[in-house]
């Protein structure tokens, strides 16, 4: 049985798509056949953060449209065996995702063998994010420490508890799990950032990880890596302990206290 | 902070407000998504007024039956407006 993972935010620019590139890749570390898929149609990014935006040739929609089969459209991931990419169109619109086809792809990976599908959202909740959700078995909910980020991921909560097709067939709910990005210690620990326990405070699920604000994302960005494979990294380990966590294992919060700054960082400001 | 920011005084604590207008704000927008009304309510409203015609005489848009959420408490209001007495 394959699981679908959607990681979804509501807001845009939090982290979702370097989120899915990393989560991805971590689970196809662990060993498991893992293939990650861009919904944001007509805005296709997963495939330069993965580093494969030059071997495109067939898309996510015309697998739907079936002008191509599954096999012709996955990219294999270069840096980790069992891991593939399915990109989204560039060209055509979000109308082109229908649920039936959607449906057909995700049974048809399922059949392939995939451990897990990781569904990368658009931001927003049009027919992308909608479509990214509707089969999910578990969510990653991406929220940084900020107004709009959290209340936009309020909304998508209350979007997976209703317009999902586990909560249409009322079936057990998706599995919620909320991931930080973008966390700074510092400035909570100055009163400028909502803290983690703020934040779930206010949303109420689970948390799995906690991303710090790390100039890490950028450089791996630039170079088509996910930010999971930079050695050594708080970024990397950080991401690492979020597949640790959702693969069932205990770990505890790195990354999440505030550093004392040096004597003469304190004397000459940062 | 640097010394500077010392005669310029600290910056200001905000995470604190950002979490109380979040709280206030996602109570009212999770009442509006989670609180449609039960399907109860219409059937109920018919039953009363029934019930009530039987011993005065009310118009059916004299009762008004409201479900109100509040936090984790629900308020099931029943606002009956009666007749003038015909003297």
């Amino acid at each position: 049985m394959s699981k679908i993972v959607v990681v979804t935010s509501g807001k845009g620019g939090v982290g979702k798509t370097t989120t899915s590139a990393s989560f991805a890749a971590g689970l196809a570390l662990k060993g498991f056949k893992t293939v990650v898929i861009d919904f944001d149609v007509g805005l296709r990014n997963l495939d330069l953060i993965m580093g494969c935006e030059r071997r495109v040739v067939y898309d996510f929609i015309n697998v739907i449209h079936q002008e191509a089969n599954l096999n012709q459209a996955l990219i294999k991931d270069k840096q980790c065996e069992g891991l593939y990419v399915l990109a989204a169109s560039q060209t055509r619109d979000k109308d082109a995702l229908s649920q039936e086809g959607v449906e057909r792809v995700l049974n048809d990976l399922a059949g392939m063998g995939f451990d897990y599908i990781v569904c990368d959202s658009p931001a927003g909740i049009e027919t992308g994010a909608l479509m990214a959700m509707h089969y999910a078995d578990e969510a990653l909910v991406v929220t940084n420490p900020e107004v709009s980020s959290v209340r936009d991921s309020d909304r998508i909560l209350g979007m997976l508890s209703s317009k999902t097709r586990r909560a249409i067939e009322g079936r057990e709910a998706i599995k919620e799990h909320l991931l930080i990005t973008r966390y700074n210690p510092n400035r909570v620990q100055e009163g400028q950032m909502l803290s983690l326990q703020d934040i779930q405070d206010i949303l109420r699920i689970p948390l799995i990880g906690v991303i710090p604000e790390s100039e890490t994302v950028l450089q791996a960005s630039n170079q088509g890596l996910p930010a999971v494979h930079m050695q050594g990294t708080e970024v990397s380990e950080a991401y690492k302990d979020v597949i640790e966590r959702f693969l069932g294992q205990e770990r505890t919060l790195r990354f999440v206290d505030a550093q004392k700054p040096s004597l003469l960082k304190r004397l000459f400001g940062r | 902070m640097s010394w500077l920011s010392l005669f310029l005084g600290e910056k200001k604590q905000t995470a604190s407000i950002a979490k109380d207008r979040l709280q206030i704000i996602l109570a009212h927008e999770r009442s509006g998504r989670h609180a449609s009304e039960p399907d109860y309510l219409p059937q109920l409203q018919r039953e009363l007024i029934a019930v009530i015609s039987k011993y005065v005489h009310v118009n059916p848009g004299d009762i008004r039956v409201n479900l109100e959420r509040q936090d984790n408490l629900e308020v099931l209001e029943v606002k009956i407006e009666l007749p003038e007495k015909q003297r």
